[in-house]
């Protein structure tokens, strides 16, 4: 146990106080509390700054289930760190935000944070586990708290669609994910991200190499909101702004981005990894800007915007991969490595405008009472510090000087065109779309954050189509992204503090042949009159002008063909689904209980009696069995003829009393056979089982159109099934006596008076031994009983109470 | 329906200690011979069975006012503390151990952490098999 392992744990553990907090101080809002966890964990955090620094990583491992190779190592290097605190950081902030976002007399804020910590608890066990088991827990636990946050509003229908939508698209991916693990683990035999990095040859060899590679990349596409899986995204916006400026733009759906950056020293290198992930990644970029431009929710704007950035992101990391396709200190290596420097730089960038941004916009609506643009305008003068705040992240977001955008968009123009002149990986031939597709973005980039501000803030002011007057947000709303937009000015102004802090070690982990080629590298926004400037310089002229040209062309937006929309074959796929198996589960769920049974023997016979025919025959060994005693044959007929009753007979009450008798002569014939312990259970069993049936089939109702008299008509069928389970069962148990497969485990149990201190073996094995086992019996009787006290009273109360679903 | 059988009721009066006795040796026989907290647990409740059989349910929930539900929770709660206990001692989940201790005047008894767990045991065991008894009959 390490103190960053104690760390990730603490929002997780701190949640469990925060609904006593909640009640216990009605009047603090329950947010102050909240905001130590992720300043405690930014502040611990930041000390190993000065460490990455220099070079250094460390790795800290609790054992978890080792003989699985399942172990919670939490490896801090700097991919890992940074994200860690770009994830508290920004987390502290949020949590200051939403103290004045959510109205605590109106909302349930102790659900509200407890998500917020479940999700920052699994954020930081992402990004800094080393196991990918580990790794893939909490990937999934950041699914269920983001789907608990987008569905925080329930009460609304669109919130729960888009929670429902952005669980099924992202679980998907994140199923395909553990796929994935569980092939590299069969190459590598090591759940281990570092040793697989080690083992990278043996790896890309592989044949499972293309398969194993592209489930990784359907986990990280999805949880990244990239073509086609981007469609969760803005649905997702339902959740409160806070949520939108953390989960949605900053941290969750950057884990895609983390664990393409995690894997890219195993599987990059090659050319499907270069090929997938820039195209993916560009394709994103050029899809998400264009949508942008007709949004008129000002979320939904931003939403499109992230999508597109991410993609900037993901294709500036496939372009990066080039570089581990040279050899150590080939000149390729820095040539391309600068493109994962772009990369990071515009990660830890974007976190910080559209942080910022979504704040702004949260700050609009919760002042005006609305985001569509179409009603907003004119807020300059009313709103004079969300309007300076709102052009500082846009014309960052757009990539002009001075902001931090500027720079990093500068340096993705570079690394596009270094893709562009690489002759490998048949990049000859279609290289030159890559800066091509990049610049029409960029122009279409600088289009949505021109609309941003513009009409939001300039333009005319409608007073009579808001709900709310509107006027400044409180000085607390408007800190969180007051520290975000100085972040952007003091980035573009000292690049080279974030760039050696974290860039250079970011860069170090992601392309580990490149440690160290950066290190006299300055990053600088001015570079003389180079190609990317005349980029910025094009991209500003172009969107200026189809800006003042908006209307004109807008209206092409219209034209989309409905196949392009890809939310139609979201809903359609879906209710396909639906109605699918909904017809498969009522085709077999009848709701009777014998027709279960027939499955399940039916299943039995063709499974353990198909499988025993086909690999063994039949033998009967008779040279190790015990003599027959004429108490054990009288028991047996005991036996034989209760069972005949229980199937002759035409009183329920009867058949139960049969049944018992089965039981006791069972218990007898444990008495017989020296088992005490088992004897005794099976008594006891017996007796309150037996006492249990008279009592519910006592009153069970009579069975439709039969009555009693008549009795139950014979069923060749369900004859044929009951014989074949029967002889199936009998035969099993003869020919069990006959293999010896395995040396038998009940040696190691022998002596359990040294071993536990118990001289009932029975006994040592249920507490001691197998104690495990036993307490997930006692789970088992645990939900038994109040699943029928459940079943019972819920109904009853139904009945007379109100409906809860109305 | 008012039952009154008196054979019945005096009978159990009596037996129902007898029962009682016998679960609670099952429960402490249970490390070295037959018994256990399973064991122990269904005889313990087929003595409240015997109990509620013979009076009613609601003479006896007033005489014995335990929520079975509840008891299950305790029962649960109970073996996992046991077994977070070893985790806090650095061992394995449910890691137990034992120790011969020498008392005034019993002598030396084994005192075994596993009797801790077998109590959440009997306890679950109670607690599962009465709900679902008393649940099913109140329904009628």
């Amino acid at each position: 146990m390490s103190w960053v392992h104690l760390m990730i744990v603490l929002p997780l553990l701190f949640a469990v106080f925060i609904p006593l907090l909640y009640k216990a101080f009605p009047r603090i809002h329950t947010g102050w509390f909240v905001l130590v966890v992720p300043v405690l964990i930014f502040g611990y955090l930041a000390t190993y700054l000065p460490m990455l620094a220099n070079g250094g990583t460390a790795i800290y491992e609790i054992p978890w289930i080792p003989y699985l190779d399942i172990n919670f190592t939490v490896f801090v290097d700097g991919l890992g760190l940074i994200f860690a605190l770009i994830i508290s950081g920004i987390g502290a902030l949020v949590v200051i935000y939403s103290i004045y976002y959510l109205s605590k007399a109106r909302e349930a804020l102790h659900n509200f944070y407890v998500y917020l910590m479940m999700f920052m608890g699994a954020m930081l066990g992402v990004v800094l586990s080393d196991n990918m088991i580990v790794l893939y827990l909490f990937w999934e636990l950041t699914s269920i708290s983001s789907f608990l946050l987008i569905a925080y509003w329930y009460q609304r229908k669109q919130s729960r669609f888009g929670a429902q939508k952005a669980m099924l698209i992202t679980v998907l991916g994140g199923f395909a994910m553990l796929a994935s693990i569980i092939m590299i683990h069969n190459i590598t035999g090591t759940f281990s991200i570092r040793e697989v990095i080690a083992q990278s040859d043996l790896l890309v060899q592989h044949d499972l190499f293309l398969p194993a590679m592209l489930l990784l990349l359907l986990g990280a596409f999805t949880k990244s909101a990239q073509f086609p899986f981007h469609i969760w995204l803005p649905d997702a916006m339902e959740a409160p702004t806070p949520i939108s400026a953390y989960l949605h733009s900053a941290t969750m759906v950057k884990a895609g981005i983390y664990l393409v950056a995690r894997f890219t020293p195993a599987f990059g290198g090659t050319p499907e990894w270069f090929w997938i992930v820039t195209f993916v990644g560009l394709f994103t970029l050029i899809w998400g800007s264009l949508n942008a431009v007709k949004q008129r929710d000002l979320k939904a704007l931003l939403a499109f915007s992230t999508i597109s950035q991410l993609g900037l992101i993901m294709s500036l990391l496939g372009m990066g991969s080039a570089a581990l396709y040279f050899n150590p200190g080939d000149q390729g290596v820095q040539l391309h490595a600068y493109a994962v420097l772009a990369a990071v730089f515009h990660l830890i960038n974007h976190s910080t405008f559209k942080g910022s941004l979504f704040m702004v916009v949260g700050i609009v609506d919760h002042e005006t009472g609305t985001r569509d643009m179409r009603k907003l305008g004119g807020l300059m003068t009313i709103m004079p510090v969300s309007f300076t705040l709102a052009v500082i992240g846009s014309l960052s977001m757009a990539g002009l000087p001075p902001f931090n955008g500027f720079i990093s968009k500068e340096m993705f123009f570079t690394g596009t065109l270094s893709a562009a002149s690489l002759d490998i990986f048949n990049m000859s031939t279609y290289g030159a779309i890559i800066p091509v597709v990049a610049w029409i973005a960029s122009v279409f980039t600088f289009i949505y954050s021109i609309i941003l501000v513009y009409k939001t803030f300039l333009g005319k002011y409608q007073p009579e189509r808001l709900e709310k007057k509107a006027h400044e947000a409180p000085l607390g709303m408007l800190i969180p992204p007051s520290i975000l937009g100085f972040l952007v000015l003091a980035i573009f102004f000292f690049p080279n503090v974030v760039g050696d802090y974290a860039l250079k070690p970011m860069v170090a982990s992601i392309i580990p042949s490149a440690a160290g080629v950066f290190d006299d590298y300055a990053i600088s926004w001015w570079h003389g009159f180079e190609p990317e400037l005349f980029m910025t310089m094009a991209v500003v002229a172009v969107g200026l002008i189809l800006f003042a040209t908006l209307n004109r062309w807008i209206g092409l937006y219209n034209h989309m063909p409905q196949w392009m929309h890809l939310n139609n074959w979201f809903k359609h796929g879906l209710s396909g689904m639906e109605r699918g198996s909904h017809k498969v589960i009522d085709w077999h769920m009848t709701g009777y209980i014998r027709d279960y049974l027939m499955y399940i023997f039916i299943t039995i016979i063709l499974i353990v009696g198909g499988s025993y025919f086909l690999l063994t025959d039949f033998t009967l060994y008779t040279e190790n069995l015990a003599s027959i005693s004429l108490f054990e044959i009288v028991l047996a007929l005991v036996l034989l003829g209760s069972t005949v009753l229980v199937m002759a007979t035409r009183s329920r009450l009867t058949a139960v009393v049969s049944v018992g008798v089965l039981g006791y002569v069972v218990a007898l014939f444990f008495i017989i056979l020296r088992a005490p312990d088992l004897a005794l259970t099976q008594l006891a069993i017996e007796t309150v089982s037996v006492a249990l049936y008279l009592l519910c089939f006592y009153h069970l109702p009579k069975l439709k159109g039969r009555s009693e008299e008549e009795g139950e008509k014979f069923k060749i069928g369900n004859f044929i099934v009951a014989l074949g389970i029967g002889s199936l069962v009998t035969l099993l148990a003869l020919s069990v006596n006959g293999y010896n497969l395995f040396e038998p485990i009940s040696v190691y149990y022998g002596d359990s008076y040294d071993l536990a201190g118990a001289a009932n073996m029975v006994n040592a094995i249920l507490a001691d031994f197998r104690g495990f086992d036993t307490f997930l019996e006692i789970v088992v009787v645990a939900i038994a009983g109040l699943g029928v006290y459940a079943l019972v009273r819920l109904r009853l109360e139904k009945r007379g109470g109100t409906d809860e679903s109305q | 329906m008012k039952v009154n059988d008196v054979i019945l009721q005096t009978v159990t009066k009596i037996v129902v200690f007898i029962i009682f006795t016998f679960a609670f040796y099952l429960f402490f026989a249970g490390h070295h011979d037959t018994g256990g907290g399973f064991i122990g647990g269904l005889m313990a409740a087929s003595a409240l069975v015997l109990l509620y059989l013979s009076y009613d349910i609601d003479t006896i929930s007033k005489a014995i006012p335990i929520n079975y539900r509840t008891l299950i929770g305790v029962g649960v709660s109970v073996s996992m503390l046991t077994g977070l206990g070893s985790i806090l001692l650095g061992f394995p989940f449910l890691s137990h151990t034992f120790e011969y201790v020498d008392f005034p005047f019993f002598g030396e008894i084994e005192l075994a952490t596993s009797v801790l767990f077998e109590f959440g045991v009997l306890f679950t065991v109670v607690g599962g098999t009465l709900t679902i008894i008393l649940s099913i009959s109140e329904d009628v």
